[in-house]
């Protein structure tokens, strides 16, 4: 019975129901797409481009204006790429829903082919860091290790040791990095989003942003072992520090209380 | 400490006047003294008394379990076994079990030992009698007379020679102690003040352990390098890269405020110590919208686009810049050392 | 008991403690402590849950010290660790590795040395709260509270030398920090730098020199210091709570054989085994997903263990000033910290020599009051205990930013105002609910007890019943002892020369006016008052 509910509960079950999804998708793209013309391609990227205008009028030109030029309310996204479409689309940071110190991450409002359509003709504006292929962010066979130390280099300064988020200036954050896909985190670490700074391929060759997201899915992930028990929310000694006022001595306390405390007396017989 | 007498009227009166010895009609707030026992129900009923033993007994009992499963576990478990277990997550099972194991056998020794005082051991509540911790005048005055007594005899007070060399040893002694204490580290000299950097050393990129290239340095992207010939095998590695740390980011020229950053950049490639110029914290939270670098010790703020000068936090001064140029293979490097130390202040900063 | 003559053979107990009486003097002793009496109170055992979790520290850490290495000397992880292998690190981190990763029961130790290190802080904390709040520092007792204080000032660095010890990213920022500080020393601060880690931060020396302390130094010393605080407690007797039947003059409770021998002992067992339990279910300190130390890496969220906490606060929230002058730099933005840190706690240590000062009250005491009548002094303890959250928020700053989503920059201000406002504001507060339950007291003892049974009297007037209190009760809320406030003497005395009066003593009284003056404490009710009242009850 343990068995089985603990691989019920199995971390990589969700892993495997990806895989499998991603499977049927590329299979299902496979039958339909059309046999490798380079024409039929052309067509269907102009089509997608023509979607996604339309798509973009409706969504996105009220800020960023109407030819993606740019407005007071939204910076221009001329020479942004696919990749930081997918990324903004595809975390649910855009559309925008109110001003404030950072557009947080939310519930995603366009299916994967509306984000494309939107990526393709935003891509049309400028060239600028295309949509990765799964080939390239990909954390299989990455060096977990050698992810870690470029972790600690470049990202745990923001995002803490094992990508539990913290605090930037004037209520600014970098966002936990839990539960956010691999393709998502290298299109962050390619474009740079918002205030976080770009890690172009050019410093951080893409076997390193892979080394990288296979760390953070290491550490931070369902499958993330935690030896010794609760984590705490991996933010080190402020919150052991409450567990240890709020459950330690509070314990001990209630203990106190019972040893301390008279016995009950006998109720006049 | 003032020692001087306080008004007997302005101390609170009656504390140490006898209590209970006024009569209830009289005084309504006396001390009717100690309350009679009551008895529990286990005094008066020895079947309850029965139920407290058990009781007691069963948890020495689970404690004796609680060890023996703890040496099972220690022998089933292996060390590198991992559980999922709601709510705590994928755990050690051994850690687990271990603790459980161990809470529990001591828990329960205490829990039967504190069942039992509390319910089977008497509780009547006793009175002790207080004492004064301090001695009595005939007590005090033997010890003055002891003492002055053998004050006399060592002759102390009157040869003062003895007294006056005894004292001189006694305070030199302790200076081969701390002369001793010499060698814990060296004298600071230069060394806060210098870092490996040097006119013609390349940048590495730390994630490449390659020179850099100004063109692969983006704007809006962060990069972080050490100098040529250092490398993380180094004997002194760790103590290189704690002044030498370098972080670069590209800043479009018209946008850079300070007439000397821009100056001692290349083409808008700014390069700054990673050393916080507050307590040493690599410092390297960059917002590359606002160009404000923020540290995640202590939160001082900088603005890298205006000389790295402090906007918020506790830091005292800018983060030093490391003037850059290009060499002829075509490679970033550094133009010379840092011209003031990096990192916290000091002293001899000036 | 046997005596010489007796010709039958003392049980074999009897026998060794015989023996060991002609060595030891072990019945003198005995005749002394072991019936010695003990009251019950829960907030009384909070000292012990610091006894215990000192214990337990020291049986873990020997444990510890049998797999660790105290060395600075790089290695590559070779361990089970995936997200480390072959990862440069030192030996102290490497070995900590192997305690929490393939020595079984290792991780376990581990985290209850740890978990009991958080608890056995947060218990001097909250033990010396309840001394301070109940006035059980009073003489005779004011050396042992700074037994306990210099207990818990030592423990912060006990802590901190200990955290620091396995050398990872996050306790070397906090080494890091520390260097810092000391490099803000004016004159010699550069030179105690270089000695500490033995030349430049972070050197190959400092694991070593921590560790020696950490093990040897300061336990060694806490542990002379605890057996000095325990031995105080004995000859002084506990203090104990005012009720019918205890005085100034006794102490009422049971004897330590047997009910507290079970009790004590047994709350070991209890304390050692809740911290077993928390080390089972909750990890601390997880070195591996914090990674080696390296100077030029961090990671946000970098804090110290709560009770440096405050001193984390102090430092983030100071402005940044720098003085610059003749060559020289006066480093105040971290300087000025580092010494406030010890002058805040230290406050509260020298605390019960400036009250008896005030009072002038000479007297031993051994009657715990209850926190309200001395509104003064609670108000004092809360405001310092404001002062004191005040930086620990400030201390946390990021992290409130981010869960409570504000401005980390609004918090900094914040913690700027309140750190001197927030005590201001709490003392007044305080002062203002003790004097209300003083005042309840005092109607509760006048008026009795409100016992929620409405009477409809014969013109129509509704009134609640109060009961009035028993003997004891009256007694209780009676019996603590209230000060008159002090006052100059006359200008001229009997003989008409003028009396000088030193400014101290002026000092005194005006101090002492604020404790016991006018609309400082409510006047406890008098015979007069109740009987008064009491016989005019009947007109209600």
């Amino acid at each position: 019975m343990k068995k089985l509910s603990a691989r019920r509960r199995h971390p990589l079950a969700a892993v495997v129901v990806l895989l499998l999804a991603l499977a049927a998708t590329g299979g299902l793209y496979a039958a339909f797409a059309p046999a490798g013309t380079a024409k039929a391609d052309e067509t269907a990227q102009s089509l997608a481009i023509e979607e996604g205008k339309k798509l973009y009028s409706v969504g996105c030109a009220s800020c960023h204006g109407t030819g993606g030029q740019g407005t007071t309310d939204g910076p221009s996204l001329v020479g942004v790429g696919s990749a930081a479409v997918d990324f903004q689309v595809g975390t649910g940071r855009m559309p925008a829903q109110q001003p404030g110190a950072q557009v947080p991450r939310k519930k995603v409002i366009y299916t994967q082919a509306e984000i494309d359509q939107l990526a393709a003709y935003v891509a049309s504006l400028g060239a600028g860091p295309i949509t990765p292929t799964e080939g390239q962010y990909s954390p299989d066979g990455a060096d977990i290790a050698k992810g870690g130390e470029l972790f600690r280099t470049n990202c745990a300064q923001c995002h803490n040791f094992t990508g539990e988020g913290g605090a930037l200036t004037h209520g600014k954050y970098a966002p936990s990095l839990e539960g956010v896909s691999p393709k998502h985190l290298y299109e962050a670490m390619q474009t740079g989003p918002q205030n976080m700074p770009s890690f172009p391929d050019t410093t951080m060759p893409e076997k390193e942003k892979k080394d990288i997201i296979a760390y953070v899915q290491a550490v931070n992930s369902e499958k993330a072992d935690n030896p010794g028990g609760l984590k705490l929310g991996g933010l080190g000694p402020v919150s052991e520090g409450l567990f240890a006022w709020i459950f330690g001595l509070g314990a001990l306390i209630a203990v106190a209380i019972w040893v301390a405390a008279h016995t009950a007396k006998a109720k006049k017989s | 400490m003032s020692t001087q007498e306080i008004p007997e009227e302005n101390l609170p009166a009656g504390q140490d006047a006898a209590h209970g010895a006024v009569k209830v009609a009289d005084d309504p707030f006396a001390d009717p003294g100690l309350p009679p026992h009551k008895p529990r129900i286990q005094d008066i009923d020895e079947r309850a008394a029965r139920r407290s033993e058990r009781a007691v007994a069963l948890m020495f009992t689970l404690s004796m379990l609680a060890t023996i499963a703890f040496i099972a576990s220690y022998v089933i478990f292996p060390v590198d076994q991992i559980v999922y277990i709601w709510p705590f997550g994928r755990v050690s099972a051994l850690n687990f079990a271990l603790g459980l194991t161990l809470g529990a056998a001591l828990f329960f020794i205490g829990a039967g030992a504190v069942h039992w005082a509390r319910t089977l051991m008497s509780d009547v509540e006793v009175a002790d009698e207080r004492h004064p911790i301090a001695a009595s005048p005939e007590v005090k005055a033997q010890v003055m007379a002891d003492f002055a007594a053998g004050a006399a005899e060592s002759g102390f007070g009157r040869r003062k020679l003895i007294r006056n060399t005894m004292f001189g040893a006694l305070s030199l002694v302790p200076l081969s102690g701390l002369v001793l204490m010499r060698d814990m580290g060296p004298l600071p000299e230069k060394k806060l003040r210098t870092t490996m950097w040097a006119k013609g050393k390349q940048l590495i990129n730390m994630n490449t352990h390659e020179p850099l290239r100004p063109e692969d340095v983006a704007v809006g992207s962060l990069t972080f390098a050490m100098p040529e010939g250092l490398s993380e095998h180094d004997h002194h590695f760790q103590t290189e890269i704690a002044k030498a740390a370098l972080m670069i980011v590209r800043i479009q020229p018209e946008d850079i405020k300070d007439k000397r950053e821009l100056e001692w950049s290349h083409e808008g490639i700014v390069a700054f110590s990673k050393i916080c110029t507050h307590v040493g914290c690599p410092i390297s939270l960059y917002e590359q919208q606002t160009h404000h670098v923020l540290c995640p010790c202590h939160q001082s703020t900088f603005d890298l686009s205006d000389g790295a000068r402090v906007i918020f936090g506790p830091a005292g001064h800018a983060l030093p810049q490391l003037r850059i140029g290009v060499n002829d293979k075509g490679f970033l490097e550094a133009l010379g050392d840092f011209d003031e130390p990096v990192g916290p202040a000091f002293w001899e900063r000036g | 008991m046997s005596t010489v003559t007796d010709t039958k053979k003392a049980p074999a107990g009897e026998r060794v403690a015989d023996w060991a009486d002609g060595r030891l003097g072990i019945y003198t002793l005995a005749k002394a402590n072991m019936r010695k009496i003990f009251p019950d109170h829960w907030s009384f055992m909070l000292g012990e849950i610091c006894l215990y979790s000192f214990i337990i520290i020291i049986l873990t850490g020997v444990y510890l010290t049998m797999f660790f290495h105290p060395s600075m000397n790089e290695v590559e992880y070779a361990g089970p660790y995936v997200p480390l292998q072959g990862q440069l690190m030192s030996e102290a981190f490497n070995s900590t590795m192997h305690i929490s990763f393939e020595v079984r029961g290792g991780l376990l130790i581990r985290q209850i040395h740890h978990w009991a290190a958080l608890i056995f802080l947060a218990g001097m904390f909250v033990h010396m709260m309840r001394v301070f709040f109940t006035g059980a520092f009073r003489k005779p007792r004011e050396i042992n509270w700074l037994f306990g204080f210099l207990l818990f000032f030592l423990g912060m660095f006990t802590g901190f030398t200990g955290y620091s010890l396995p050398d990872d990213l996050l306790s070397g920022t906090g080494v890091r920090f520390m260097q810092g500080a000391i490099l803000s020393v004016p004159v010699i601060g550069t030179y105690l730098s270089m000695f500490l880690f033995g030349g430049e931060f972070p050197g190959g020396d400092f694991v070593a020199r921590f560790y020696s302390a950490h093990v040897l130094l300061l336990p060694g010393i806490m542990l002379g210091l605890m057996v000095a605080h325990l031995i105080l407690v004995f000859v002084h007797k506990h203090t104990h709570f005012e009720g019918p039947g205890r005085t100034n003059k006794n102490v009422v409770g049971m004897p330590l054989l047997p009910v507290y021998m079970a009790k004590a002992g047994g709350f070991f067992f209890l304390v050692f085994g809740v911290i077993a339990v928390i080390a089972a279910i909750a990890s601390i300190n997880p070195i591996w997903a914090l990674g080696p130390y390296r100077p030029d890496q961090v990671s946000t969220g970098a804090q110290p263990d709560w009770y440096m906490g405050f001193a984390e606060g102090l430092i983030r929230v100071m402005p940044g000033w720098e003085i610059n002058l003749w060559g020289h730099t006066l480093v105040l933005g971290v300087f000025i910290p580092l010494v406030i840190f010890p002058l805040v706690l230290g406050a509260i240590a020298v605390y019960p020599f400036i009250e008896s000062w005030i009072t002038g009250d000479k007297r031993e005491h051994h009657i715990a009051q209850r926190p309200r009548n001395a509104p003064t002094r609670t108000a004092f303890g809360v405001a310092w205990i404001t002062a004191y959250m005040i930086m620990l928020v400030g201390g946390g700053n990021d992290l409130w930013a981010t869960h409570f989503h504000l401005s980390i920059n609004s918090i900094t201000w914040f913690v700027r105002i309140f750190f001197f406002a927030g005590p201001v504001i709490a003392f007044i507060i305080t002062k203002r609910i003790c004097l209300g339950l003083q005042r309840r007291d005092r109607d509760k003892v006048l008026h009795g007890r409100e016992s929620g049974i409405i009477k409809r009297l014969p013109h129509g007037e509704f009134v609640e019943v109060h009961e009035p209190l028993s003997q004891g009760e009256l007694y209780k809320l009676t019996a603590h002892e209230q000060y008159q406030p002090a006052e100059l003497p006359p200008a001229v005395d009997e003989n008409g020369v003028e009396r000088k009066v030193g400014r101290m003593e002026k000092l005194r009284v005006k101090l002492n006016k604020g404790y016991y003056g006018e609309d400082n404490q409510i006047a406890k009710p008098t015979v007069e008052e109740y009987k008064e009242i009491q016989s005019g009850h009947g007109h209600h």
